[in-house]
């Protein structure tokens, strides 16, 4: 039997530090639900996920509550809608709201897929399904979107990046009315991972199984309380030391729970991500894991070292604890999902630069950015090159997840609300590169000898 | 299966007395118990065995929440699972 320190130990986690298990993402292919017949399709698709999710709420639900960790949300991966419904020829708008009747049938809160890969180049199908991004995620309340736009292997495609900093704007200027939620639940990715079980950007790889379970785990505020109790002088071999073995303790978690549910719902297991996913909540906060390190105000000088030893630290804490690690696995920096990223963004302490370079060495990219609602498509697609360049050369997953705030500008704060959060409007930088942009064609992939 | 009750609370007269009796009510078998007092916060952990209870885990667990609160102090149940994979290989 453990200890009693141990199981005290265990116990404050979950009590008083916010441990919890972020998300059992169950991926499923819907390869085989491609038909010419758009009704035809989008009756599969249903059909399909309502019987592979059927149990996935019930018994996530069973096994939090047997061993006492909270599992926030239970959501659902699919294969990339662009690449299913490629042979149909009707409005694809018809899926996503499929999606999203499958999503609330089922009881998840997200689901993720309705994206598309055109990294390299469009099919004439990725065009006409990308233009329908904006619609989409109007008319639904639980569907996310993401596309890729570039990778290590293929390079840049700018005809995406330029098209995607329109479907931004327009996916905000329709849904203006309800806190301009579209782009909020839209990731442009460079090097986009298809096992990621996290929120907005999680799709069903190609080349993954039938059925998968993912799971996400979560810490910041436990990592951030061992950091504490370390006290002020500790080095920083010891504070690295320190995350490492908490980052395993929290992966440990996630693997047991990935392991029964894999086990319950009758499906492959699939990955555990190490990601240090924040939350709104006091105590859930990626950058007061950076400030009790030693960081004045997330954002300063010294943030960028501070997140790289984190990060490093946390991947090399959760690669033991479980047999499988994939998805993202990092620290993520949401500004409006954490409530120090937010504190800091509004003070002035962290802006759209800083954030770029803190995305060299941590997980995903410029995750819930608001930005004024006049900032032009342009200006948005050249955020999401300079973006996509970072992870193409630095063979890394980069996103974009920015919002234009309609009607807002700097100082101005926008609710989303629950775990998304609320974000300051942050300034951009108002000179822009609109010829770069319109050039169009595609980067080509970067060299990778001859390294300095 | 094996579980872990951990009950903590401010100490008063009779919390061993009510939590095993309530759980000898629901067949559930008491295999270690140790209690402490720590800056006047009573702490107990009981390993025990549920395998002859007719309850589910979820059943028992909200029977212990109510008394639980019945009583002002915090009482779990979790799968044992959960401590010996965060703190053994």
């Amino acid at each position: 039997m453990v200890n009693r320190r141990e199981i005290m130990e265990t116990i404050h986690m979950i009590s008083d530090e916010n441990l919890d298990i972020r998300t059992v993402t169950m991926g499923i292919s819907l390869r085989d639900c491609a038909t010419e017949d758009i009704d035809r399709l989008c009756e599969k698709i249903y059909d399909k996920i309502t019987k592979k999710a059927e149990k996935l709420v019930s018994e996530s639900e069973q096994i939090s509550q047997e061993y006492g960790i909270p599992i926030i949300n239970k959501r659902i991966s699919v294969t990339p809608i662009a690449i299913v419904a490629e042979s149909c020829k009707g409005d694809y708008v018809k899926i996503a709201k499929t999606l999203d009747r499958a999503a609330k049938e089922v009881g998840v809160n997200f689901i993720g897929g309705y994206s598309a890969l055109v990294q390299k180049g469009y099919t004439d199908g990725d065009r006409r399904f990308i233009e329908s991004i904006p619609e989409a995620l109007a008319v639904t309340e639980r569907m996310c979107s993401s596309v890729n736009i570039g990778s290590t292997k293929a390079g840049i495609n700018m005809d995406a990046v330029k098209q995607m900093g329109q479907i931004i704007v327009k996916a905000s200027q329709l849904t203006a009315d309800n806190g301009c939620i579209g782009p909020a639940k839209l990731v442009v990715f460079c090097n986009a991972v298809e096992d990621n079980p996290f929120m907005a950007g999680a799709f069903h790889g190609v080349s993954e199984g039938e059925c998968v379970v993912n799971v996400g785990v979560s810490g910041p505020g436990v990592v951030q309380c061992a950091i504490k109790k370390l006290g002020k002088d500790a080095s920083l071999d010891k504070v690295a030391e320190t995350i490492k073995k908490t980052a395993f303790k929290i992966t440990r978690m996630g693997q047991l729970v990935a392991a029964e549910a894999s086990n319950r719902l009758g499906v492959d297991f699939g990955i555990v991500d190490l990601s240090l996913a924040p939350t709104p909540a006091v105590g859930d906060s990626v950058a007061y894991i950076l400030e009790e390190m030693g960081i004045g105000t997330c954002g300063c000088h010294g943030t960028t070292a501070a997140l790289a030893m984190l990060n490093d630290a946390v991947k090399k804490g959760g690669v033991m604890a479980s047999s499988s690690v994939g998805g993202l696995s990092g620290a993520f920096i949401p500004v409006s999902e954490d409530a120090g990223m937010i504190n800091a963004a509004r003070v002035g302490a962290l802006t759209l630069e800083k954030l770029e370079a803190m995305t060299c060495v941590c997980s995903v990219g410029l995750d819930m950015i608001v930005v004024p609602g006049d900032t032009r498509a342009d200006v948005i697609s050249a955020i999401i090159a300079d973006e996509a360049a970072i992870g193409m050369v630095n063979c890394k997953t980069t996103a974009v997840r920015i919002i234009p705030a309609i009607g807002k500008t700097i100082g101005d704060t926008l609710e989303f609300g629950g775990l998304l959060g609320s974000g300051p409007v942050m300034p951009v930088n108002p000179f822009g590169s609109c010829d770069f942009i319109n050039r169009g064609g595609r980067i080509p992939a970067p060299l990778h000898s001859l390294k300095n | 299966m094996k579980a872990i009750v951990t009950v903590m609370g401010e100490d008063k007269v009779g919390i061993i007395a009510k939590v095993s009796t309530l759980l000898a009510e629901s067949k559930i078998n008491i295999l270690d118990i140790s209690q402490t007092i720590m800056q006047d916060i009573f702490t107990m952990i009981m390993l025990v065995d549920t395998d002859k209870s007719e309850k589910s885990i979820g059943e028992i667990s909200d029977m212990l929440n109510e008394l639980g609160k019945e009583i002002g102090i915090d009482i779990k149940i979790q799968h044992e699972g959960i401590f010996n994979s965060m703190h053994r290989i």
